[in-house]
C-alpha cells in the first residue's frame, strides 16, 4: 500500500505545484500510516523531491511523452499507481492535472476529488474538502471507492521541506498508438513573463486604467515584484490586454498569495476567479466599490497617483 | 454529424449560496438556475456547426425534471432535440456514467460539454465521459475545427495555447474562446415559441456506484474588515504585506 504523487515537471524542472503535492503526500502516507512514492516523467535530477518527504521516486523516461499527452501520461500513472499498489493518488489540480486525473480516476476505478483544499478531514470514512459555487463554500466529500484520487488545488497546501533518504527506481511503462488519438502539434506560448498560473503574486488592473496605454505602469509594477499581469473581463472584451489575462467566473482562475487589484470594482464574477487567492489589496477611487469588502488591505485613491508611487517605494525597500 | 451538447443546469453567477438541512442541501430558495456558461459556450459552437457546416444538434441533461427549463432554454437557442436523464446527479462519475450510455445508444460524434461546472466545479465529467466511451478528448477547448473526421483543436496551457489534433469521435469541453462572448445567442420570440414543440424525451438512468458523496457544505471564516491606508501613505501599505501578511 502506497500513496502516489504525480509530481509534474516543466524542462527538467518541477513545478512549485510538484513540490506542494510533494508536501502534502508526505503528510496524508504520515495519516494512513503509509509511504509516500512520487512518479516523474522525463524529469532528470529528481534529487529535489526527497527535500519534500519522497521516500521512493518512480521515473519514467520516454521521449514520446516529452511532450505532455493527457492519455498517454494518464496511462503511465495507472501502470505506476497499480506497479506500486497506491491506495491514494495525488495529482495537482493544474490545467494539466485537470485534464489527465479524470481518465486516470476511469481507468483505475478510483473516485476523484478535484480542487481539494485541505488534508483529509477524515481517513474513515476519507472526506476531503473542495472548493464549491466558484470558491463561495466547501463541500465535504467522501471518496467511497477503494481507490482514491486527490486533485490538489495551487497553493493550498504549502510547500514543506521534509528531507529524507530517498532512493530512485526507474519504470518502463508501455505507451501504445492508442495514447496518442490527439497529437500535440504547435505550443504557443507567451515567453519571458510570469504566468497566472504559477505566480505567486499578480497585479491586476481594470476599467478603471481609461486605456491600454496606461498599462506601462501596471507591468512596472509587477516587474519589481516579481508578479503576473491581469485584467477584468472588460479590459480583455475591450481588446486593452490578451484574453489569457482575463481572471474570473468565465476567465482564468487566480490562487496567488497575494493579489492587487487596481481600478476593478469587484464585480461577483471577478471576485469568483480570485476568492482562492489569499491576501487581497485594492486600489480604487470608488470608497464604496464592492472590491473592498474582499479585500485585506485598500487604498481609496487615484491609481494615476497611487501605482507610480507604490513602485517607487517598492524598488527602495526591494534594495534595503 | 451528430452532435450532443452536454448542459448542466447551475445556479445563475450572482447568486446567494446557503445552505439547509444542517448544511447538507444547497439552499435553491430564490435562486435563478441558468445554462452553465462553459456549457453556452459550447452550445453556440454547435449551432455554429449545424448553421456553417451541417449537423444535428441533441443537448442532454442529467437531473430532476426542475432542470427541464433549462434544456427547453437551450432548444430556444436552437438544438433540435432534448434528453433528460432522470437522475439526482449526485456524483460526476454517475453523470459521466449516464452521459456514456446516451452517447453510445445515439451514434454521435462529437460530444460538446463545458471545462467545468460553476457549481461543483467538479471538471471531470467531460474527460471520464470520453473515457467511458473510448473517444478522443480535447480539455480546455478555446478553438476548434471539424473537416470530415479531422478536428484541429487549440486548448489553453498555462502561459499560452497549445494546438491538437485529433479526430471524431471526440468529447470537448470548452470555454471562452471556442466561441466569442459576443457571439453567445440570446433566444427570441420564435425560437421560445418553437422549443415548445421540440421533443424532450426522458429516459431512466442507469444502473451505476457514485464513488464519492457529499457530506456537508460549509462557506468560508467570514473576512474581517479591510485594512484601509491613506493614499499618500504607500510606505505603511508596503509595511502590512511584509510584516503582516509576510507575502512580499
Ligand atoms: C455571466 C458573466 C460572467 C462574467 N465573468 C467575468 C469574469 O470572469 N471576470 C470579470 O472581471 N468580470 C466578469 N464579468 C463582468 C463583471 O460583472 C464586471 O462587469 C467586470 O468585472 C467589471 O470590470 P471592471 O471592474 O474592470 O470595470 P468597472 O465595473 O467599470 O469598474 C472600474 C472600477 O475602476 C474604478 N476606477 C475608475 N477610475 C479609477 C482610477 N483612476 N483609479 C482607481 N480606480 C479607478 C471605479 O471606481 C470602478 O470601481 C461577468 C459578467 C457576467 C454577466
Amino acid at each position: 500500500m502506497s500513496v502516489l504523487v504525480f509530481a509534474d515537471s516543466s524542462e527538467g524542472k518541477f513545478k512549485k505545484t510538484a513540490l506542494e503535492v510533494v508536501s502534502y503526500g508526505k503528510k496524508i502516507a504520515e495519516q494512513l500510516g503509509s509511504s509516500v512514492v512520487a512518479l516523474t516523467i522525463n524529469a532528470g535530477d529528481v534529487s529535489e523531491l526527497y527535500k519534500y518527504g519522497a521516500e521512493k521516486v518512480v521515473t519514467v523516461s520516454n521521449d514520446s511523452l516529452n511532450t505532455f499527452n493527457a492519455k498517454a501520461y494518464a496511462s503511465v500513472i495507472k501502470q505506476v499507481a497499480i506497479a506500486q499498489n497506491a491506495t491514494v493518488l495525488i495529482i495537482d489540480s493544474s490545467i494539466n492535472g485537470l485534464y489527465l486525473a479524470p481518465i486516470v480516476a476511469v481507468g483505475l476505478e478510483a473516485g476523484y476529488a478535484s480542487n481539494v483544499v485541505a488534508l483529509p478531514g477524515n481517513t474513515s470514512p476519507f472526506t476531503v474538502k473542495r472548493k464549491a459555487f466558484s470558491s463561495k463554500a466547501f463541500s465535504n466529500t467522501v471518496i467511497t471507492s477503494d481507490k482514491k484520487i486527490i486533485g490538489l488545488a495551487k497553493n493550498s497546501y504549502g510547500v514543506y521541506e521534509n528531507s529524507v533518504a530517498g532512493t530512485t527506481e526507474s519504470f518502463e511503462a508501455t505507451v501504445s498508438d492508442a495514447d496518442f488519438g490527439v497529437k500535440s502539434e504547435k505550443v504557443e506560448r507567451v515567453t519571458g513573463k510570469v504566468t497566472i498560473a504559477d505566480a505567486d503574486i499578480v497585479v491586476s488592473a481594470g476599467r478603471g486604467l481609461k486605456g491600454p496605454e496606461n498599462w506601462g505602469m501596471i507591468e512596472e509594477l509587477a516587474g519589481v515584484l516579481g508578479a503576473a499581469t491581469a485584467c477584468s473581463k472588460p479590459v480583455s472584451d475591450l481588446g486593452w490586454r490578451p484574453h489569457g489575462e482575463h481572471v474570473g467566473q468565465t476567465g482564468k482562475p487566480v490562487a496567488s498569495n497575494l493579489y492587487i487589484a487596481i481600478g476593478i470594482s469587484g464585480a461577483i464574477q471577478h471576485l469568483a476567479g480570485i476568492n482562492a487567492s489569499k491576501v487581497k489589496v485594492v486600489i480604487n477611487t470608488d470608497p464604496e466599490a464592492p472590491f473592498f469588502k474582499a479585500a485585506d488591505y485598500g487604498i481609496v485613491g487615484d491609481a494615476f497617483e497611487v501605482v507610480p508611487q507604490l513602485i517607487e517605494k517598492l524598488k527602495a525597500f526591494k534594495a534595503s | 454529424m451528430k452532435i450532443l451538447v452536454c448542459i448542466s443546469h447551475v445556479p445563475d453567477t450572482t447568486s446567494k449560496i446557503n445552505f439547509t438541512e444542517n448544511d447538507t442541501k444547497f439552499d435553491t430558495n430564490g435562486v435563478q438556475f441558468v445554462i452553465n456558461p462553459y456549457d453556452e459556450f459550447s452550445l453556440t459552437r454547435a449551432m455554429w456547426f449545424k448553421e456553417k457546416q451541417g449537423a444535428t444538434v441533441t443537448v442532454v441533461n442529467v437531473g430532476s425534471s426542475a432542470t427541464e427549463p433549462t434544456l427547453r432554454k437551450a432548444l430556444a437557442i436552437g438544438a433540435d432535440d432534448a434528453i433528460r436523464v432522470n437522475m439526482e446527479p449526485t456524483d460526476g462519475f454517475l453523470v459521466a456514467k449516464q452521459l456514456a450510455e446516451v452517447v453510445k445508444n445515439g451514434g454521435y460524434d462529437l460530444v460538446l460539454a463545458g471545462r467545468e461546472s460553476i457549481d461543483y466545479n467538479g471538471g471531470m465529467v467531460p474527460g471520464m465521459l470520453a473515457t467511458l466511451t473510448d473517444f478522443n478528448f480535447v480539455n480546455g477547448c478555446v478553438g476548434m475545427e471539424v473537416d470530415g473526421t479531422n478536428v484541429s483543436a487549440t486548448r489553453e496551457i498555462d502561459g499560452g495555447n497549445e494546438v491538437l489534433s485529433t479526430s471524431l469521435p471526440l468529447v470537448v469541453a470548452g470555454q471562452k474562446g471556442i466561441v466569442e462572448e459576443k457571439d453567445l445567442r440570446i433566444p427570441n420570440m420564435r425560437g421560445i415559441m418553437m422549443a415548445r414543440k421540440k421533443p424532450l424525451q426522458v429516459i431512466e438512468a442507469t444502473d451505476a456506484n457514485a464513488t464519492t458523496t457529499i457530506q456537508s457544505f460549509e462557506k468560508p471564516a467570514p473576512k474581517g474588515a479591510v485594512k484601509l491606508v491613506a493614499a499618500d501613505n504607500v510606505d505603511e501599505l508596503i509595511n502590512l504585506l511584509h510584516n503582516e501578511a509576510k507575502v512580499i
